[in-house]
């Protein structure tokens, strides 16, 4: 038990660092999928004149907000619980959780309005490649909130200092979401056949 | 890096459930994965066996349908490459080397390293499930080409191709448990005084490894992702609009090279996947067994991850037959003969460690030889096959299956057969029969070369791969027909041979000469725990701590011929170019 005030400036020892370790590994392995089906959605935008785009729904701004907004409660419970107050620590990290749930049942939202638009999964390759891509990012969320359920279930006075590690790294993870989730909303939104071609210098 | 020992020492597992199933051991998980995959490979050699049946005498065997061979062949392939080769290494080699050779106690994330066996045993459950399914497994090919893996004419179009990607999915999640596992325990879990420039090339070549099949295998998922919705709930990611059958299909649009790229992007690394952790347990076995350092061990060190590197922009030339801008032939032609670079620079030094050695020619040393020679002969048909000009003419013919036979499935495998030889004192406590070994030695390197040098005449030749049977060609002489037929008589021989290593395996762990902690007299740590087989926890109540690499052997002046990379410092035989005296006092950095 650490009588310090604070744990700002503490180290996470060896079991920390690992942990952080793996979690940036993963992340980089994420990255790598996601940027992948990203090249493979420009490659096949560019691959058949049957491409035709699909208006996004508004219901992902708001998605978009609540997935920000999750991470930086995260961020905030992650300080709260470094400066041991961990009944406040405890109130933004639900916070946080219940965000993200919320950015799901956004995004299904979405897809509501999708389907009631009869915008059908295998109708054509947008619309294909958007409910693929937000499921896997919704399932990476899931992922995310397995682990925030676990680390919400710890009890706090017992290891303040795990405590604090975790519930910074699902600050990290969420952000690293939150990025993701932005890079992909341009993408499905705003990327055009013709930036396609543009960027393959054909133009 | 500080170096706490956390661990506490009582939470040894006292069950047998707890002990040998459900173990969170990196020891076990290790012989989980090793065993299992041997077993599947065992299924995959008989398919060879029965595949070679067809080919070499046509038409006597009726079971073989054509059918069947398709879906030999396919599942040959997959389960050589992916449930064999990649499992072993990095589930097998990778979590019992692992570590024991960084002087860790156990991966940082047991629980996750069990998870990461029973998704592999899963996946291979799925696999072998194929089988039994309506139309059986899928025949598409290991490269599971669309449009026509998931078209009606495909053996196994229906159940067995959904099963072999779901199958491949689950793999991906294991492996991803397993290569997080093994990368963050290289980083983060090294003994005082192990820098990254003392581990053992066994673990460079492992890590390395690792770190590409972690950043490859997302495009088979991506791949297998897309074709899975293509094939269940009709979308267009990778079909054309086409007629099947003389009937049209919904499919519009999609784009099959789309797919070869994805796949072949993870591919070629695949390649490497299964070579770099072979290239790093070769140079360990060469070291020990000639009672000397390594060559060159940090230019070791540099082509294992310049190979790493290159081998993610040389995808391409998988794909030369498939229509591409020249340039890009150009370019890919040009990322695949650079990597021959680094790669001789492997051969060479190996070579040269050799050279003035006190070379035993014990069995372990015996694969190693052999593995050198196959490597070196399947890399120079590399060679040709990576020129455009070259390749498109022989890239359908037995010429590549000669080519990557002899370089990623034999080369390999011998370096496996060498690895458990190796370290099954180690795991077992006992010695493998060392008269077995030898014959099963023997055939198997002299067989393999009786089978795989001559398809390199009759690719030259034109015969065509992937092809049932031959009959009513005329441009194939009789002579080629014989030829195969040899083939298949060795090919049947050597595969027998197989089961004597298994044989050994087996009655060894019982009955083998009992082994003293050290037989082999090697430097590296996984040697120097305090029980053989190593217990729970692997050093007892003290971490090692390192002050030297793993390759101090016939160090002048010194008590032994080799000298353990934990004696006390006084004892000499320091790398060559040793680490500055910060990363002495505070240990793990390089």
């Amino acid at each position: 038990m650490n009588n310090a005030a604070t744990l700002s400036a503490w180290d996470p020892g060896p079991r920390g660092r690992a942990v952080e370790t793996g979690l940036w590994l993963f992340m980089a392995v994420v990255s790598m999928l996601f940027a992948l089906f990203i090249t493979a959605y420009a490659m096949r935008m560019d691959a058949a004149a049957d491409w035709s785009p699909i208006a996004m729904p508004p219901q992902l701004w708001l998605s978009s907000a609540l997935l920000l907004a999750g991470g930086l409660l995260l961020q905030r419970a992650a300080s709260a619980a470094r400066t041991l107050h961990h009944a406040r620590a405890q109130r933004w990290l639900l916070a946080g959780g219940m965000a993200a749930m919320a950015f799901l049942g956004s995004q299904l939202w979405a897809w509501q309005s999708l389907v009631d638009a009869r915008v059908a999964l295998a109708g054509n390759p947008a619309a294909s490649f958007f409910y693929l891509l937000t499921a896997l990012h919704g399932l990476h969320v899931i992922g995310g909130l397995v682990a925030w359920a676990a680390t919400a279930a710890t009890p706090a006075a017992d290891e303040p200092r795990r405590r604090a590690l975790y519930i910074g790294l699902c600050a990290r993870y969420w952000h690293f979401l939150f990025a993701v989730w932005a890079v992909l909303f341009a993408t499905l939104g705003w990327l055009t056949p013709e930036v396609v071609r543009f960027i393959c210098g054909r133009g | 890096m500080a170096i706490a020992d956390t661990h506490s020492h009582d939470d040894a597992p006292r069950s047998f459930f707890t002990r040998y199933i459900w173990s969170q051991d990196h020891k076990v998980i290790a012989v989980q994965y090793a065993g299992t995959a041997i077993a599947v490979g065992l299924v995959g050699l008989l398919l060879s066996n029965l595949m070679r049946l067809q080919i070499g005498f046509p038409g006597i065997f009726e079971f073989i349908t054509p059918e069947r061979y398709y879906q030999y062949v396919t599942m040959h392939g997959m389960i050589m490459v992916i449930y064999l080769l990649t499992a072993l290494f990095l589930g097998g080699f990778g979590n019992y080397l692992i570590p024991l050779m960084v002087g860790a106690r156990d991966m940082v994330f047991p629980y996750m390293n069990m998870l990461s066996f029973w998704v592999y045993l899963l996946s291979v459950v799925v696999l072998m499930a194929s089988f039994f399914v309506p139309g059986g497994p899928t025949g598409a090919g290991w490269t599971l080409y669309p449009p026509q893996a998931i078209l009606p004419g495909t053996p196994g179009h229906d159940w067995g191709i959904i099963l072999m990607l779901v199958s491949l999915l689950i793999f991906i999640v294991a492996t991803t448990m397993g290569g997080l596992n093994y990368v963050t325990t290289v980083l983060q879990a090294r003994c005082e005084g192990m820098t990254l420039l003392r581990l053992p090339l066994s673990v460079w070549g492992i890590f390395v490894a690792t770190i590409l099949a972690l950043l490859a295998f997302p495009a088979l998922f991506v791949s297998g992702v897309m074709m899975l919705l293509d094939k269940t709930l009709g979308t267009s990611f990778f079909m054309p609009a086409l007629l099947s059958m003389g009937q049209g299909t919904d499919y519009r649009g999609g784009s099959p090279l789309l797919f070869q790229h994805l796949f072949w992007f993870f591919g070629h690394p695949e390649v490497y996947i299964v070579a770099l952790p072979a290239f790093g347990i070769v140079s360990d076995l060469i070291s020990v067994h000639a009672r000397k350092a390594i060559f060159g061990y940090r230019t070791m060190v540099w082509a294992i991850v310049v190979i790493g590197g290159l081998s993610f922009v040389v995808w391409a030339h998988h794909m030369f037959v498939s229509g591409m801008n020249p340039w890009f032939g150009f370019f890919f032609a040009t990322s695949t003969l650079i990597i021959a670079v680094p790669t001789a620079i492997k051969v060479y030094n190996w070579v040269l460690t050799l050279w003035r050695g006190d070379i035993h020619l014990s069995v372990p040393m015996l694969f190693t030889l052999a593995f050198i020679l196959t490597f070196l002969a399947g890399g120079l048909t590399g060679l040709f096959l990576g020129n455009v000009s070259v390749d498109i003419p022989l890239s359908g013919t037995y010429f590549v299956v000669a080519h990557f036979h002899m370089v990623m499935g034999v080369a390999p495998l011998l370096v496996v057969f060498g690895g458990i030889t190796h370290w099954y004192p180690k795991v077992t406590g006992r010695m493998l029969d060392e008269r077995l070994g030898r014959i099963h030695f023997w055939i198997t390197f002299l067989g393999t070369y009786l089978i795989y040098f001559p398809m390199h005449y009759l690719g030259v030749m034109g015969m065509p791969r992937r092809y049932y049977d031959y009959a009513n060609y005329e441009f194939i002489p009789a002579s080629a027909h014989a030829l195969n037929a040899f083939i298949t008589v060795v090919a049947l021989l050597v595969g027998a041979a197989q089961l004597l290593f298994v044989a050994n395996l087996l009655w060894s762990a019982r009955h083998g000469r009992r082994a003293d902690a050290n037989p082999w007299r090697a430097a590296s740590l996984e040697w120097a725990t305090p029980q053989t087989p190593p217990a729970h926890g692997n050093w007892g109540a003290q971490l090692p701590v390192v002050h030297r690499w793993a390759y101090a052997y016939s160090v002048p002046g010194a008590a032994q011929d080799f000298v353990p990379q934990h004696a006390a410092a006084a004892s000499g035989g320091l790398e060559p170019d040793p680490p500055a005296a910060s990363a002495q006092r505070g240990g793990g950095r390089p």
